[in-house]
């Protein structure tokens, strides 16, 4: 086991100075030396026809259906691997289409969600509403509309899709639509009552559904206050067998709170590529008192850094709770947790700005968290006390 | 070291990708006559856009991106526009190295653009991957009389100009001068000849004794002659061999300027130059000054301001030797009564700094290598 630390801590060693300790650009000793290893090797079953695909394209960029399948493709892939540059890919796949409001359904609507991806949620909305305002009944633009306004706290608008979606499709969909943002919005034990039920009836459902209605019902047993619960749905959900960065995040986030960091660093230990995933497994490992924190913040430090020099904003949310837990800036951390709010209202996104506003003595920056709470109802003791701790003063 | 480190480093790098987007780093050095290019593309988009990985093992190795060297340099230059006034410039590959940054490896492609006109606006016209890659971005560093800019290149702005304004005199001697403080800080071989020489300023030799010396005013005025002798002496030689006039093979002259460091310090344990130390300081600060000028040289002189960028690195050299007097003298004084400044500073001092020189020495004109 002990290479394997030292392999671990090299990594993250090179993660780190790549830049600084060996960025005098070198020849490499011989032609034998390995400088990258590939995501994919070529003869890997779904990259050989990728590839075709991508080369078929290349001769005519013109194809609708062609630059479709190759744009789904690299989506997928993004997904399963958390890489932007398939984005980027899906994207470029799309470009003769990329201003065309009157390019195919399907286009427009792998386009949403492409920006959604991004985090730029009110493109993303715009282009699911042209979907749907030519198909009514367009399943996945629905759905995805309704994930979307949920994330921008417009439970209204998300319900809506939710009983639109319920004409057509099965009690699965409709039903774990409706629950969740019913169980976001001040309904939760009757929520989970309605997801747990859905995911009973419902057992032939396929993984990617059955992973979405674990993780909530996670969430909402988290913030009802039954933790075994919790830990229960989170594990049968990480027993599912699919990699999602969402699942890690959130049982990271509930195994802190509930002060089980070591189990954090198990769960995370090969995610540091991950930058969502690193500053969990960085805020574990502070709270340990390991020696690896110093070695994670400051790789984090720098793909922030790294981050801002391009302009991106993407994990602004990460951004601020590293501000506030390591920097210990609780101003940079309150700036950057306004910023988030303006982008997206879901509530971690809530309880940062709390935390932020409270450390910054700044319960005014607040407010419109405040007023989020009372009227979406939302139910969460840990952000409760937050916000009456807040407004009564004292952080 | 370092580069063993780098070797060992590099078989694990895949492990460690950071999910980062797409970017690149371009670094033009602006000078007369054209610009020096520093490209540094990521070997995953450039497998992407045109393929490296010969043998499809999912591994980039050094084999499979040189025998590719030819086509990467014509990809990569052909979507680079540099600008310098209204003339396009030529672009020139000059040699191919990798480096590493946080999310894996990257092709460092160094170039030289070479531009019809100079001064007035740098335009730069980016068009890397964009087809293929609508995110990703070109990270600019432009650096031009001593001022640094920088830049990002989306699609959306794939065309930024820069002004070149040439610094002000000022600011243009100021670097020169920071150069010169710096160059005196970091040459060893030149503070440990002055510090060698200074040493028996505070005391005095009577009797074939030394003695401390009973008042500071003398050895003020000890002091103020050999810094003053040594400046003198490298100035004018750091003039002539920046104004070409006098050239010395620089082996001779780092030889001899490591010999002066051990004859100073020999000077101290078996004293034959005692009353004249500034003749010794005036001698050896000849060699000396060569030595600064082929810094100052190796800096790159501007053409059209050599003699302010002759003069800011005097200069600095100058305050660079005076901030050290200035910290070593009082101490020196406060000292000099005691045990430890006789047997520890003085004696042992210069027994190490001609050791040490002697191994410079054995090195220079040798071309041997002693020391790490």
């Amino acid at each position: 086991m002990r290479w394997l630390i030292v392999a671990k801590i090299m990594v993250v060693m090179h993660a780190l100075f790549g830049v600084a300790a060996i960025s005098a650009p070198y020849r490499p000793a011989g032609p034998e030396v390995v400088l990258e290893r590939l995501p994919q090797k070529r003869s890997d079953a779904g990259a050989t026809a990728l590839a075709a695909d991508r080369a078929r394209l290349a001769a005519q960029p013109q194809d609708p259906q062609l630059a479709l399948n190759v744009a789904a493709r690299y989506f997928d892939l993004a997904g399963a691997e958390g890489d932007p540059r398939y984005i980027g890919y899906a994207q470029a796949a799309l470009a003769p289409w990329a201003t065309d409001r009157e390019a195919p359904l399907d286009m427009l609507f792998m386009r949403g969600k492409l920006l959604q991806w991004r985090h730029e949620f009110k493109p993303a909305l715009e282009l699911f509403d042209l979907v749907l305002q030519r198909q009514p009944d367009h399943f996945d633009a629905l759905n995805w509309r309704a994930a979307v306004l949920n994330v921008l706290a417009d439970y209204e608008g998300a319900r809506r899709d939710c009983r639109t979606l319920r004409e057509k499709e099965k009690e699965l969909y409709w039903g774990g639509c409706l629950a969740y943002v019913d169980g976001l919005t001040g309904q939760a034990a009757e929520a989970e009552r309605r997801m747990a039920e859905l995911l009973a009836r419902h057992a032939d459902a396929g993984p990617a559904t059955q992973l979405w209605l674990l993780t909530r019902l996670a969430d909402i047993a988290a913030r009802l206050g039954r933790p075994a619960d919790a830990d229960r749905y989170f594990k049968r959900a990480l027993a599912l067998g699919v990699t999602s960065q969402y699942l890690l995040a959130n049982y990271a986030d509930f195994l802190m709170d509930e002060g089980r960091h070591a189990e954090v660093v198990t769960l995370l230990r090969d995610w540091t590529r991950s930058d969502v995933l690193l500053l969990r497994l960085t805020l574990a490992e502070q709270a340990l008192g390991a020696p690896e924190f110093k070695t994670y913040a400051q790789s984090l430090r720098e793909r922030f850094a790294a981050a801002a020099l391009r302009g991106d904003t993407l994990h602004q949310q990460e951004e601020s709770r590293f501000q506030l837990r390591v920097e210990r800036n609780a101003g940079r951390a309150l700036e950057l947790a306004v910023t988030n709010w303006a982008v997206q209202r879901e509530p971690y996104d809530a309880r940062i700005l709390l935390e932020a506003a409270a450390a910054a003595r700044r319960p005014d920056q607040a407010q419109s968290v405040l007023d989020w709470l009372a009227q979406s109802r939302h139910e969460d003791p840990r952000l409760a006390a937050l916000a009456n701790a807040l407004k009564a003063g004292k952080p | 070291m370092r580069r063993i480190l780098a070797v060992l480093l590099l078989g694990l790098c895949a492990l460690a990708h950071a999910h980062k987007p797409s970017d690149s780093y371009l670094i033009l050095k602006v000078a007369e006559g054209g610009v020096a290019g520093q490209w540094d593309i990521a070997l995953r988009d450039l497998e992407y856009a045109i393929g490296l990985d010969a043998d499809g093992d999912g591994e980039i190795t050094w084999g499979e991106l040189s025998a590719r060297h030819g086509e990467v340099a014509a990809y990569a230059l052909a979507r680079l526009k540099i600008t310098v006034g209204s003339k396009a410039c030529t672009l020139q590959t000059a040699d191919h190295l990798v480096d590493h940054h946080s999310d894996g490896a990257y092709a460092v492609l160094k170039f030289n653009a070479v531009c019809p006109e100079s001064g007035g606006r740098l335009t730069i016209s980016y068009a890397l991957f964009f087809d293929l890659d609508p995110t990703h971005r070109g990270l600019a560093r432009i650096e031009s009389g001593g001022a640094t800019q920088t830049a990002v290149f989306p699609p959306e702005r794939h065309e930024q100009s820069f002004d070149l304004a040439a610094p002000s005199l000022a600011a243009q001697i100021f670097a020169y001068v920071r150069e010169g403080v710096w160059h005196i800080w970091i040459g060893f071989d030149h503070v440990l000849f002055l510090l060698s020489l200074l040493l028996p300023a505070v005391w005095m030799r009577a009797a074939k004794q030394w003695q401390p010396a009973p008042r500071f005013t003398p050895v003020f005025w000890e002091v103020f002659r050999v810094v003053t002798a040594f400046t003198i002496a490298h100035s004018i030689t750091l003039s002539l061999a920046a104004l070409e006039l006098v050239a010395l093979p620089s082996r001779l002259v780092e030889s001899v300027i490591a010999a002066s460091v051990v004859l100073a310090a020999l000077n101290n344990l078996f004293p034959v130059i005692n009353e004249r130390r500034w003749a010794m300081a005036f001698g050896f600060g000849l060699i000396h000054g060569f030595g600064f000028a082929s810094v100052l040289i190796d800096l790159g002189l501007p053409s059209g301001s050599l003699l302010s960028a002759l003069f800011g690195f005097n200069l600095g050299v100058e305050l660079g030797q005076l901030a050290i007097v200035a910290v070593f003298l009082p101490v020196a004084y406060v000292l000099r009564r005691t045990w430890f400044f006789a047997r520890v500073v003085f004696a042992g001092g210069s027994v190490a700094v001609a050791l040490l020189a002697a191994a410079w020495l054995a090195e220079r004109a040798l071309n041997i290598k002693l020391l790490s």
